[in-house]
């Protein structure tokens, strides 16, 4: 299979990626919206919160969501990795001096390494949540009923109530952040969609979009952090 | 005596060409894939003519000079190409292109060759826009005109200010077709140094590979010269760096004649000189004349205040100015031809009215059109132009009126070649600039493209099969021949020579000594005096050269210096040639002006009972004295007038 | 104005390169940058007048920002700080008196050095001849007014024709990818109704090619606009993305890599 990938063309390649990312982008304000009520938002904050992790861990639907997403993760990831290595390869001898120029976009630049960031919180997060979930770790100390295993929400206060796992946290959100200021206008690019007027509107979308991902995770450890 | 064979077919002016298809000599495709055609340069000329001989199923072998076909010179030229569609409705017609350009020309054309163009510019606009050359049209979706010098109608095709690089990536993109397709082999970095003759026919070339420096031979059945010009003998010319003389100047020394070396067209409207370091001049298009003025002071002491910087073109009113154009040629105005521009120019400035630090510049102003149509209209017609010129000024034309002066920009002159562009030796052609054909003593505007790819995409693909028709049984031929052999070594020759001088004088510095003796003497305005002053200082110029220059680098690695002595050294002896021809042609007429033959009010005198011929010279060995030969020109379709730009 | 120079200098494409270290005094701010180069290598000459020297050797020809030839890497951005302008147009006024300009020759891997800061650009035309063209032989083509084109069809053409693959797209990309200029050209002819018509086979072939030349992935960072000498927009580049799936999508019959279309 690794060579058929390798042979795909350059804009096949860049097409998928982008258009996993989206299905990626399209899922994370579900999840934030579902993170925000761990914060004490209304008064049954907590049974909403519960009641929407249940839906999420059996509803079957979502059971086939999850598996298209895990292949997007994958695909998105095996891609961006080779995309990365062959762009590496265009450029033997490099530049001694390099300047950018006023509009190239930061962002851009270091999309391999934001993903790491973005790979690194997903490691943590299934070694926290995930596999608790699936019995493949144990969870927190405490929390070690069977039933325990779906409790989230007690896994996530318990985490957030450790300084280090919150600084880290917001971290490597805010890696996911850069990630998304660029991938969002850039999936529609590799898409073909580029127009002068809807362009502006999309770079805003995605500058708002990523912004408003970023504050929404970091809220939660900031508020446990300031408590 | 050679004999010259113009080889002009009988019958009608409208209907030579047509018969000369009907009964010209045919290669059926199973031949035509057995033929070698050899294509020297990639211009419109070059790249049209091998694309089409691509299509036709010829084996066609090319040479680049630069690294892609891309870069030829062709993609320069910015205002426009003429075709006689008459979209415009404004009474324009095939016969009225072909009596503009030969009577712009200052009746110094053949005939029968400038008909033959007139008459298939139209398919070349066809062809262009079939290949997706994105001219500027109009909102209704059809194509758009502009006017352009020496015409009384709109029939300039253009793409902005880009036409010239519009209609080359057009003949690039059918040249890249064909080499996609294995029907032609490119060979890019690649300069021509001789033409290989067998048996009195061009069968072959030598080139120099520009990257290892080593010397190929090229071998077919015949041989196509598409060089361009040799402007760049005057060192400083709006031609680009590349362009040399040294194909055609190489074939003439092989016995192809060269006609009318003396005819250079000095274009009015570039930026003028700023400093001795200054490599190349820049054009600024003829079509800014469709809507700037030409103007300078009135009086001389404000012309010299403004040369000092005391005053400002634009604090001058209008009784102060003098818009000398349209006071000399009331009917054409600003828009006469540009030989007439130039000469008006010079004319201004060497009466002291010249403007610049140097005094050698005339204003070409905006303000009235940018009041009349609007400063966005100006933008969108001339905006690369204004921008251009304001990165090497540093001065906004669209406040302070541009400045201009005449520079070398196109020769007319070039290999002598027949109806069929055929040189005098067999087998050999030369198209576009390269040749003498069209453009008599004065190319019109946007003359160029049209005559490029004219002789590329519909002359030569039809005038070669007359020649390869009775070719058919000649076997391919093998580059180990003796008669490579001693082309190379004679080559090989010159290039040790010139390696082992080891003199004390960069090439540039001869290159540019050379280029003030050809400005000053053989330039805008010639003298007899001055024309044989010219001839001797090139000569001792040029022994001096071989004395003393340095070429540094090896010859066998990339190596700049030596392809640029290779040049000069043929343009030490062209220059000589150039001086020459002016110093025999007692007569003004179109860019060539001896200031011994004008009027009282300063026009052109020509001289048609001695002159009406074209001069074509014989060499004759290094160092020895060219032979002249006469094709007269005969007029059997036109009065021969004088030209009048003034009613 | 007085300038130190670092350039780079290698004598073929095996050998090893190094930059050396020029200094230039006199030069007139009306200088051009390449004339500049000029001068610095007539002085490498006349300094050096009994000793074997070798000139600079640079990419060069038109001189007036429309040949495409011209090829430098000056201080970090290709053709220099000024933007929307090739070298030849660049004038020393746009630097300060003293300073230091480094100079390198493009990098890329389908961009090998020749010598000095000369490369080798035939990558690009391989491309085009993959299929940048309108497959159509001299003569029997219609009237050119027979199809009208719409004029905003025609203009976005023309704005996309104007490259002078001159490469510096890629030498500023991250990447080394040619994208700009491939799509500049697939946008020409699919903006075309002379071009529609191979649109599909173009834009596969061109691709093919270009990935087949070792150029690296477009990663939408846009440094290639940026430094455009003829603003040449990304909307192409979304163009031929478009055209490309597009084509993925339908096209009946699949062409193999490279073959061209004609």
């Amino acid at each position: 299979m690794s060579k058929s990938v390798i042979m795909l063309s350059s804009l096949t390649k860049k097409f998928l990626m982008a258009f996993a990312g989206l299905f990626l982008v399209m899922f994370l304000p579900v999840h934030l919206g579902i993170n925000l009520f761990i914060l004490p938002l209304t008064e049954n904050h907590v049974e909403i919160f519960k009641e929407a992790v249940h839906f999420m861990t059996t509803n079957p639907l979502i059971k086939v969501m999850e598996i298209v997403l895990f292949s997007a993760l994958f695909l998105h990831m095996i891609f961006g990795v080779i995309l990365w290595f062959e762009n590496r390869q265009a450029r033997p001898v490099g530049y001694k001096v390099s300047q950018k120029s006023k509009v190239y976009s930061p962002a851009s630049r270091f999309m391999i390494h934001t993903g790491i960031m973005v790979l690194l919180f997903l490691v943590l997060h299934f070694v926290n949540f995930y596999f608790v979930k699936l019995g493949l770790t144990s969870a927190p100390a405490g929390l070690n009923t069977p039933a325990d295993n779906h409790d989230f929400y007690n896994m996530a206060l318990n985490l957030f109530s450790q300084p280090l796992y919150s600084i880290l946290y917001v971290v490597l959100i805010c890696g996911l952040g850069v990630h998304l200021h660029h991938a969002f206008q850039s999936a529609f690019q590799s898409l073909g969609l580029n127009h002068p007027i809807y362009t502006p509107v999309i770079k805003g979308v995605g500058l708002v979009y990523s912004i408003v991902i970023t504050a929404g995770f970091i809220s939660i450890p900031i508020f446990f952090m300031l408590q | 005596m050679t004999q010259l064979n113009s080889k002009i077919p009988q019958g009608p002016l409208a209907e030579k060409w047509t018969s000369y298809k009907t009964h010209q000599k045919l290669v059926n495709p199973a031949n035509k894939r057995k033929l070698d055609i050899i294509v020297v340069g990639t211009g419109l000329a070059g790249a049209a003519a091998a694309a089409s001989f691509g299509e036709m199923g010829f084996n066609v072998k090319v040479l680049c000079i630069s690294d892609s076909p891309r870069r030829a010179h062709s993609i320069a030229a910015q205002g426009g190409i003429n075709a006689a569609k008459n979209y415009p409705n404004d009474g324009d017609s095939v016969y009225r292109l072909f009596y503009d350009t030969i009577k712009g020309g200052d009746y110094r054309a053949r005939e029968a060759n400038v008909y033959r163009l007139a008459e298939v510019a139209n398919s070349i606009i066809d062809q262009c826009v079939a290949q997706g050359v994105p001219f500027a049209r109009e909102y209704s979706g059809y194509l758009d005109n502009r006017s352009f010098g020496g015409a009384q109608v709109s029939r300039t095709f253009y793409a902005r200010g880009q036409t010239g690089q519009q209609l080359l990536l057009g003949a690039y993109s059918a040249l890249s077709k064909e080499i996609g397709r294995g029907h032609v082999e490119l060979f890019h970095r690649r300069e021509m140094l001789d033409v290989v003759i067998i048996d009195g026919r061009a069968r072959g070339v030598i080139a120099r590979n520009l990257v290892t420096g080593e010397l190929e031979r090229y071998a077919a059945h015949a041989v196509v010269l598409a060089t361009g010009g040799y402007g760049n003998v005057y060192f400083l010319s709006t031609n680009a760096m590349n362009s040399n003389g040294s194909a055609a100047w190489r074939a003439h020394r092989k016995g192809a004649m060269f006609a009318n070396p003396a005819f250079v067209q000095i274009h009015p409207t570039c930026i003028p000189v700023h400093g001795d370091y200054q490599s190349k001049l820049t054009l600024m298009s003829e079509s800014l004349r469709n809507d700037g003025r030409i103007w300078v002071p009135k009086k001389k002491e404000d012309a010299e205040k403004i040369r000092k910087g005391q005053l400002k073109p634009t604090q001058l009113g209008e009784e102060d100015r003098d818009y000398y154009l349209e006071r000399r040629y009331p009917a054409f105005g600003n828009l006469v031809p540009r030989d007439v521009a130039s000469r008006a120019a010079k004319e201004r400035c060497d009466a002291g009215f010249g403007v610049g630090t140097t005094g050698l510049a005339v204003y070409l102003d905006f303000a009235d059109a940018i009041k009349r149509l609007g400063k966005h209209v100006i933008e969108a017609r001339y905006g690369n132009l204004f921008q251009m010129y304001e990165k090497i000024v540093d001065d906004n034309p669209y406040e302070m009126p541009m400045m201009i002066y005449p520079a070398v920009h196109y020769t007319m002159g070039g290999l002598w070649v027949d109806y069929e562009l055929q040189t005098t030796i067999p087998g050999l052609f030369a198209a576009g600039e390269a040749n003498f054909s069209d453009h008599g003593a004065n190319r019109l505007g946007a003359s160029a493209l049209m005559q490029g790819l004219a002789d590329g995409y519909f002359v030569l693909p039809y005038t070669i099969q007359n020649y390869l028709g009775d070719q058919i049984s000649v076997a391919r031929f093998k580059t180990t021949a003796p008669e490579f052999d001693e082309a190379e070594k004679n080559i090989r020759g010159q290039i040790d020579r010139l390696m082992g001088i080891n003199g004390k004088r960069s090439v540039d510095s001869f290159h540019r000594q050379l280029g003030h003796i050809m400005w000053d003497m053989v330039g805008m305005g010639r003298n007899a005096e001055g024309l044989k002053k010219a001839v001797t200082a090139i000569q001792e110029l040029r022994k001096e050269f071989w004395k003393d220059v340095k070429v540094t680098g090896k010859k066998d690695n990339v190596n700049n210096e030596l392809e640029k002595a290779l040049r000069l050294m043929d343009f030490l002896e062209l220059g000589e040639l150039m001086a020459r021809d002016a110093l025999h042609r007692e007569e003004s007429c179109g860019g060539h002006f001896r200031e011994e033959h004008q009027t009282q009010d300063g026009e052109a005198k020509r001289n048609d009972d001695d002159f009406k011929y074209v001069g074509v010279w014989e060499y004759k060995g290094e160092n020895q004295e060219p032979t002249m030969h006469v094709e007269p020109l005969n007029y059997e379709f036109i009065e021969v007038k004088t030209r009048n730009y003034k009613e | 104005m007085k300038f130190t120079l670092k350039i780079w200098r290698q004598e073929n494409a095996k050998a090893q390169g190094r930059f050396e270290t020029y200094q230039l005094d006199n030069i007139s701010a009306d200088c051009s940058f390449l004339e500049m180069l000029d001068i610095l290598n007539e002085k490498l000459v006349n300094d050096n007048i009994s000793l074997p020297v070798d000139t600079i050797t640079f990419d060069h020809d038109c001189r007036e920002g429309i040949c495409g030839m011209c090829s430098l890497y000056i201080n970090g951005r290709p053709h220099g700080p000024e933007q929307g302008t090739t070298v030849c147009q660049l004038h020393m006024r746009r630097f300060n008196d003293g300073d230091t300009i480094t100079i390198e020759p493009w990098r890329a891997k389908a961009f090998p050095v020749i010598k000095d800061l000369m490369v080798d650009r035939n990558a690009f035309d391989k491309i085009i001849q993959a299929g940048g063209f309108v497959s159509v032989s001299t003569g029997g083509v219609p009237d050119a007014n027979a199809i009208p084109v719409r004029k905003e069809d025609a203009d976005l053409a023309m704005d996309a024709a104007a490259c002078i693959g001159c490469g510096a797209c890629v030498a500023a990309c991250k990447n080394a990818s040619a994208m700009l200029f491939v799509s500049a050209k697939v946008s020409q002819f699919a903006l075309l109704p002379q071009g529609k018509i191979e649109a599909k086979e173009r834009v596969q072939a061109m691709v093919a090619k270009m990935d087949e030349l070792g150029f690296g992935n477009c990663t939408n960072t846009y440094a290639c606009e940026a430094e455009c000498p003829k603003n040449i927009s990304v909307e192409n580049i979304a163009r031929m993305n478009r055209e490309f799936f597009f084509s993925k999508l339908t096209l009946a019959k699949r062409e193999s890599n490279g073959g061209g279309v004609g």
